[in-house]
């Protein structure tokens, strides 16, 4: 077998038992107020640090970045869909790069 | 089908909820799957194989740091380490997970909510109302892998069949679903604004500093900032006693 597919299958299996571990093995409520309380605000904590900044490079253009997450910000704040939160920053990127190229 | 006996997976219209909702992951999932299908291919892997690192692995930073080390012939150890540090956020997510999940759920029905635990489709996942039924979580990763298998081929094949500036636009999908997911639940919760605005204002320390962002990977600094601030706000606000306190409606991610 060739090396790429032992790389490739080596990090599936590592980043597998990552995320199957936890879940088989913790069965029962956790009762501890603190612990239930990290972890309701982990993904709030994550998706936060992941987002910002990051997302002011995601598109090729600084400017079209921050607008989009502009609008983002104004749709999600008035609590639109999903669909709507993500189009809405692409298409008003889309706008921005039509100016700017 | 014993081992389902008093198992409740939900219903095929979960599965449908699940593949609606996914369909922002996929589009974002293309667009930075396209990417790295260019990028693996850059290093001389096949489409079939690179298509096979998105299959198997559904992660995208892990994928992509793996490329450096493929590319250069690293050790075994090297990519395994490289892998357990970039995605140790999962192990985080899947805690918080076990706990959306009905203890009834068996053991197979975990071991395939596992495989689909990314950032996205956790997030989707965790702030789902009340119980988390399997059956959604299959129609997330169905629709969600698809994008991010589909994507990579593409990618490997074509080089640039999209124009590339709807490539740019589409960067910004992924990060458009975290903000609808984050941000309305912050109107609700004092503290889940402020571990927002913390998390974002640690994570921008952490990016531009010079001796910290040198220092720090990408996937160091967000589990150092999800433990530090989750732990914080934790001990701040347990949210036994925030969740009712100002509209008297609970807040987003207590249990129905």
């Amino acid at each position: 077998m060739s090396r790429v597919y032992q790389y490739i299958l080596l990090m599936a299996l590592v980043t597998y038992l990552i995320r199957a571990l936890p879940l088989t093995l913790i069965r029962r409520e956790i009762k501890n107020e603190f612990v239930k309380s990290f972890l309701y605000y982990v993904p709030y904590a994550t998706l936060a640090a992941m987002t910002f900044p990051a997302i002011l490079s995601a598109t090729d253009y600084f400017w079209s970045s921050v607008v989009g997450f502009a609008v983002a910000l104004v749709l999600a704040f008035n609590r639109r869909s999903l669909l709507t939160v993500a189009g809405g920053a692409c298409a008003a990127a889309f706008v921005v790069e039509l100016f700017i190229r | 089908m014993k081992k389902n006996f008093g198992e409740n997976l939900g219903s095929i219209k979960d599965f449908k909820v699940g593949c609606i909702e996914a369909i922002p992951i996929c589009l974002g999932y293309i667009a930075v799957s396209f990417a790295f299908g260019i990028e693996a291919s850059k290093i001389g892997m096949t489409t079939f194989q690179a298509a096979m690192t998105s299959l198997l692995n559904v992660t995208s930073a892990g994928q992509f740091s793996a490329l450096s080390v493929i590319a250069r012939n690293g050790s075994f150890v090297e990519l395994a380490v490289l892998q357990f540090i970039i995605n140790l956020r999962y192990m985080l997510m899947s805690c918080a997970l076990s706990q959306k999940l009905d203890p009834k759920v068996g053991t197979l029905s975990r071991m395939c909510i596992s495989y689909g635990v990314t950032d996205e489709i956790f997030a989707l996942s965790v702030l789902k109302k009340g119980r988390l039924y399997p059956m959604y979580s299959y129609g997330l990763i169905v629709v969600s892998v698809f994008g991010w298998v589909f994507g990579t081929i593409l990618g490997a094949i074509a080089g640039q069949l999209l124009p590339q500036r709807l490539i740019s636009c589409l960067g910004l999908a992924i990060y458009g679903m975290f903000i609808a997911i984050i941000i309305p639940d912050t109107r609700k919760s004092r503290a889940v604004m402020g571990v927002v605005l913390a998390a974002m204002a640690l994570s921008t320390v952490f990016t531009y500093v010079p001796l910290i962002a040198d220092t720090i990977s990408s996937g160091f600094r967000i589990i150092i900032i999800t433990i530090a601030v989750a732990a914080a706000a934790a001990f701040i606000a347990p949210i036994g006693g925030t969740v009712k306190n100002s509209s008297g409606a609970p807040a987003g991610g207590e249990q129905a």
